[in-house]
């Protein structure tokens, strides 16, 4: 279970978005890093990535973590974002027999899970189909 | 550096073993494998476990298998790299032997997997992969190579037939391996036909929750030769690469990069190439992950590695064996195990111990070992010397 220090440090990209540009070479990074391993940069720009994207891969996950066995099955897939930054999270409001790579989606902020006993809510970024 | 044998294994029966604790079946396993070496003594020891603080609440593990092993006070280092714990600490011995520090060093691997439940046991697996980027949306490791499988698919045209081909083979071979977990015989339409765990992969596809312990005992060549009777097993080659922790932020979600490049650097030391290997363990912790590292360790062609395990290439008796020991999926799959395990398989075949398993003639194997969703990837080559 995380501490609120530890849930709190990562708003910024699962709220937001929000990825390091690397100065030296312009690659872009999420989550943001000390280090660009493209050219060894130490100095980033914070940016916001696209919301949109398309699906590269996914799979219907049919036995969860025990925060998660409520949910199933729920799709789960990699979105590289426009723009060419891939993220991994959730495909919601979207039947599996749907699901498909190339698939296009937009990244909306959901409720990912309730955590521990006293059921603190997190948040995060889910894709969902652009129809 | 001084040339490196395997002087002894060690390995224990495979399975739910709720009557054997951690320190029990560690210390089982390291005395069959110094039985096996015939010495009186260990200068040095190295533990591969990936998560004993979640799955039993113990660290510290090293100082405590030394205790239990009754070897106190030799120095003793726990190596900690995922589900390739026990390869890398493989290394980790095979370097302090190679550079002269030490002559006699013991390289155990274990995992207690069924102290917790399911569930606990697959929290904490997932620390194998990116805890904060991909577990928190609820991922799991089936998951991560559910997701790999569909991009293979997708590439190469793999079908869910030539997956299913995979462990099939390896129930085929633990059928054989008295140490083996599950010794059963299953069929493509049962694999197919199995409960989903995430698609398009089903239990079947995937490798047990598993107890159990391996250890083998390293020493210099030259000394093998004088204090052995057995033939002289040489470690010839090893590479050992790195990747991006996540899945997503990989170059090529459908190729193991680090798997083809600890078997270069590996191929590189020994002065091999992929058809000079007689028998290969590699790590089929899913049906696709043997699929794909066969194709990065160059002993199929890249996509083929499906077509090639429908054929039969990879059975005892084929082109090129793989995983006669019943692999992580038959023989079980105790995490920081593993390794050291797929060391005893390929040594027990260039002895010519492996009775029914045997492949004829076997002078050089290889085994690969990777943690997470191939984050880390270590190879070794070993030789009849």
């Amino acid at each position: 279970m995380s501490t609120s220090a530890r849930y709190w440090r990562e708003i910024p990209q699962r709220y937001r978005l929000e990825a390091g540009k690397c100065k030296g070479c312009g690659k872009v990074w999420f989550p943001p890093r000390v280090i660009c391993p493209a050219c060894g940069g130490r100095v980033f720009e914070t940016v916001r990535l696209a919301e949109r994207g398309k699906v590269t891969t996914f799979t219907v996950i049919r036995t969860a973590p025990r925060e998660f066995a409520d949910e199933v099955p729920y799709a789960i897939g990699i979105v590289e974002l426009d723009g060419g930054v891939p993220i991994q999270c959730q495909i919601v409001d979207c039947a599996p027999e749907e699901l498909a790579i190339g698939m296009p989606v937009r990244i909306e902020f959901r409720k990912v899970k309730e955590e521990g006993e006293p059921g603190i809510l997190c948040y995060g970024y889910k894709a969902v189909p652009v129809r | 550096m001084r040339d490196v044998a395997v002087l002894g294994i060690g390995l224990i029966k495979w399975g739910e073993l709720w009557e054997k604790s951690l320190r029990t079946m560690f210390a089982e396993a390291a005395l069959n494998a110094i039985k096996d070496a015939g010495v009186d003594h260990i200068d040095s020891m190295y533990v591969g476990c990936m998560s004993s603080g979640l799955f039993v609440g113990q660290e510290h593990l090293a100082a405590l298998c030394a205790d239990y092993l009754g070897m106190g006070p030799v120095p003793a280092t726990r190596v900690e790299s995922a589900c390739a714990s026990g390869g890398v600490a493989m290394k980790a011995g095979y370097i302090e032997v190679a550079s002269g520090m030490s002559d006699i060093v013991l390289v155990g691997g274990v995992e207690k997997m069924t102290d917790v439940d399911g569930s606990g046991a697959t929290s904490a697996l997932a620390g194998a992969a990116d805890v904060e980027y991909e577990f928190y949306n609820g991922v799991t490791f089936p998951g991560l190579y559910a997701m790999m499988a569909r991009a293979h698919m997708q590439k190469y045209g793999t079908t869910r037939r030539q997956l299913a081909a995979v462990p099939v083979k390896s129930h085929d071979n633990g059928l054989l391996n008295p140490h083996a977990q599950y010794q059963m015989k299953i069929t493509i339409d049962q694999v197919i036909g199995a409960v989903k765990v995430a698609d398009p992969l089903t239990i079947l596809d995937c490798s047990p929750i598993t107890d159990g312990a391996a250890a083998v005992i390293l020493c210099p060549l030259e000394m093998a030769k004088k204090i052995s009777k057995k033939p002289a097993v040489k470690i010839t080659g090893i590479g050992h690469a790195t990747d991006t922790i996540a899945l997503h932020q990989r170059r090529d979600v459908a190729w193991l990069d680090a798997a083809e490049k600890s078997a270069k650097a590996a191929y590189k030391m020994a002065g091999r190439k992929p058809s000079d290997i007689n028998l290969c363990e590699v790590h089929d912790c899913f049906s696709i992950s043997e699929i794909m590292a066969i194709e990065a360790l160059g002993l199929v062609e890249p996509g083929k590695g499906g077509p090639a395990s429908e054929a039969g290439e990879t059975a005892i008796g084929g082109r090129i064996p793989i995983n006669t020991s019943g692999g992580l999926k038959s023989k079980g799959h105790p995490v920081g195990a593993t390794g050291v395990a797929q060391i005893c398989e390929v040594t027990a075949q260039l002895r010519g111990e492996a009775g029914q398993r045997q492949v004829k003639g076997a002078r050089c194997g290889m085994t690969q070992n990777m943690g997470g969703t191939c984050a880390s990837s270590v190879v070794h080559i070993l030789e009849v010397a």
